[in-house]
């Protein structure tokens, strides 16, 4: 189990994951038109990219918007979640042995400390995440079933995975709950919300892009002060 | 009833079919028609298909329902944080609604969506700067706009404005003779007080054609007699186009595309007959929008850039102040506490906020800022056409505490509003409220404070 789960199934889910996302970005850029959406993008490439890039910069540094600024709890519940859901899956020491064995190569390896550390700040963004979206009426209106599928899809391989190693309860099982949900989660990314670990990028870029092309990006600059 | 006499899916394109709509006092047939009008499914459905691409798409779907928007809507704000004026809301259960069901609405729900569409969203797109997916609802309500208009759910005011365009080329009945004439008779009226004044009509190579909102030649004429005083002792070569004058349009608060079109295209056109090296529009916030921002793409250019350069009037005042072409008698500058209007469609989105700020600094002593601002400021409260709409008035009242609420604040009573629409919502929001403000443009305020070179002075009288 444990073999075909890190072996053939990982290929799998490492296909769709990184096949299906590229291709939402292949099929965003693609459906972007210049007279439906109203942006010169062609004409001013290179200056609508430093738009869009400041302003998907400036959303990824902690309080670094007005946005950010005005909501502390969210972002705070956001980025201990976010930090944690990037660096630790890709730079664990634990994945990064499979990696090596399985593809023959590897990533930079957190130490242990920091990995449990990032992995303890996810779960409680998730947490606090999860509390806001019950408290709030404003977040409770918008609030359906599919983002309590969502939350869920993203907290259950930290969860599981940090309870694997904490040896907790039967190892071999949280480890094989980690695993599979883990591949869940990559499979499921490019054909739900999930698939904004590309489109966050997509979206923010084309925002940018559209104040720093036509909505007076030649007068204030391209960096929009978001 | 498929469709009605007054309430249907064909833009009014003659003048006896708009004197009769104009003729339903307040629109009271049109909206009994509209709860019978029958939504064209197909017609709905094919227009998704062609026109929603990746980016609306996207924004349906990756908006991950974190309510992030809530606080930077005025609507929502003001409106006791009914969690229903959630901008995600507001276009999840119209736009979403109708993208989900793929056309397949009925009229009560259309009828809903045009409320939602007019009287809960002024597209001033202030949501979208604190969306961290970078989701311009304001964006969407326009996009949701056009899909409405065309199926006929439309406030019956912006049916109207929209036919005053197709007919007109304006947003109210001025002919090129009446707005002819009204050039003659300002420029005769001014001749004593400021001799060689003129109002040149269609002349050829000048370095600036004035265009304007047809608001200023029906009911406030003397607007276009302070700007030519001002060009005059700028000393402006310029002129205006006998057609392609009107600069605003409400076929784009109708989201009547194509008459947004045809709006902007006879602008362009006087520029490419009359040749002149730029153009300077009036203080108007959606006009700018309407021919500078947007305009170029409705008229097919793929550079998104009109045809020669286009000034915002607080361009071109800044530019005069500066350049010394207008100058200040520092006796004369503003003494009481003043505020601005940052008017959303020039200064969030087309970033003139520098500008303003330039002429607040000739012009005034103690400039106080509204707080947020910039970039950051609220709508007025009237925006995106929300000012003319009968049906909406109540809301539309109670949107406009937001800005009565940061002027208080200010503790200014004076209110610099070069916008049309922010300088109707502020005069409203005194009429309703009372809290004692005066409201200008900057042209009457300019007029009184610009040192008058000696030789443009009024001759001696004769004794």
């Amino acid at each position: 189990m444990y073999a075909f789960l890190t072996g053939p199934m990982l290929w799998v889910a490492l296909l769709v994951f990184f096949g299906g996302l590229a291709a939402r970005v292949v099929w965003y850029v693609r459906g972007l038109s210049w007279q439906l959406d109203r942006v010169a993008y062609g004409p001013h490439l290179a200056h609508g990219l430093k738009g869009g890039i400041h302003s998907a910069l400036k959303w990824m540094v902690p309080f670094g918007t007005y946005s950010w600024r005005e909501q502390p709890y969210f972002a705070v519940a956001f980025f201990l979640f976010h930090i944690g859901a990037v660096l630790v899956p890709l730079f664990l020491a634990g994945h990064n042995i499979i990696l090596a064995e399985r593809f023959g190569f590897s990533l930079p390896v957190l130490p242990m400390g920091i990995a449990d550390a990032l992995t303890v700040a996810a779960i409680i963004g998730l947490v606090m995440i999860a509390l806001r979206r019950i408290a709030l009426t404003e977040v409770r209106i918008l609030t359906t079933a599919y983002d309590w599928f969502i939350l869920a899809v993203s907290a259950a391989p930290f969860v599981t995975g940090f309870v694997a190693r904490l040896h907790v309860g039967n190892y071999e099982a949280w480890l094989l709950a980690h695993i599979i949900t883990g591949e869940l989660l990559l499979i499921v990314a490019p054909f739900t919300k999930l698939s904004h670990i590309v489109l966050f990028f997509m979206s923010r870029g084309q925002l940018g892009m559209d104040y720093a092309i036509k909505r007076g990006g030649y007068s204030r600059g391209a960096a929009f002060p978001w | 009833m498929p469709e009605g006499t007054f309430c249907n899916r064909r833009p009014v394109n003659t003048e006896e079919d708009l004197k009769s709509l104009l003729g339903d006092k307040g629109g009271a047939q049109y909206y009994k028609e509209m709860a019978e009008l029958e939504v064209d499914v197909e017609a709905l459905k094919t227009s998704l298909q062609k026109t929603l691409q990746s980016r609306t798409k996207t924004w349906l779907e990756i908006c991950a329902h974190c309510g992030m928007c809530a606080d930077s809507c005025f609507l929502y704000r003001v409106n006791d944080r009914d969690p229903k004026q959630v901008p995600a809301y507001k276009i999840q259960s119209t736009l979403g609604e109708i993208v989900r069901k793929k056309g397949e609405v009925d009229t009560a729900f259309m009828m809903h969506a045009m409320e939602v569409a007019w009287s809960q969203c002024t597209c001033c797109n202030r949501c979208g700067m604190y969306c961290p997916h970078g989701i311009d609802m304001g964006v969407m309500f326009s996009y949701l706009r056009g899909l409405l208009f065309s199926q006929g759910f439309v406030p019956w005011e912006l049916k109207i404005g929209s036919g005053m365009h197709r007919v007109y080329g304006a947003q109210m009945d001025v002919t090129t003779e009446d707005w002819v004439e009204t050039c003659e008779w300002m420029a005769e009226e001014q001749q004593e007080e400021w001799p060689g004044l003129e109002i040149p009509v269609d002349k050829e190579d000048a370095d600036t054609m004035y265009v304007l909102n047809a608001r200023e030649p029906k009911h406030y004429p003397e607007d276009l007699a302070e700007a030519a005083i001002l060009f005059h002792l700028a000393g402006e070569n310029w002129t205006v186009p006998s057609e392609g004058w009107e600069q605003t349009s409400l076929t784009m608060f109708a989201g009547d595309w194509a008459g947004c079109k045809m709006q902007v295209e006879r602008v362009y056109a006087a520029v490419d007959k009359l040749r002149p090296k730029r153009v300077v529009g009036t203080e108007c916030g959606h006009a700018h929008r309407a021919t500078v921002i947007e305009g170029p793409y409705w008229a097919g250019r793929p550079d998104g850039r009109t045809p020669v350069p286009f000034l915002h009037y607080v361009e071109w005042v800044s530019e005069a102040l500066t350049t010394g072409k207008l100058k200040i008698d520092p006796e004369k500058r503003i003494k009481e506490p003043v505020t601005l209007q940052d008017s959303c469609n020039y200064v969030r989105n087309h970033g003139l906020a520098r500008h303003t700020r330039i002429i607040m600094s000739y012009i005034a002593e103690d400039f106080h800022e509204m707080a947020p601002n910039r970039e950051h400021n609220y709508c007025c409260g009237g925006g995106g056409g929300f000012n003319g709409i009968g049906r909406y008035r109540h809301q539309r009242n109670v949107a406009l505490k937001t800005k009565r609420d940061q002027i208080l604040a200010t503790g200014c009573k004076l209110v610099v509003a070069p916008c049309h629409n922010c300088w109707d919502a502020i005069r409203d929001l005194e009429e309703e409220y009372e809290i004692g403000i005066r409201w200008s443009f900057l042209k009457p305020l300019l007029i009184g404070m610009v040192i008058v070179p000696e030789h443009l002075k009024p001759q001696e009288e004769d004794e």
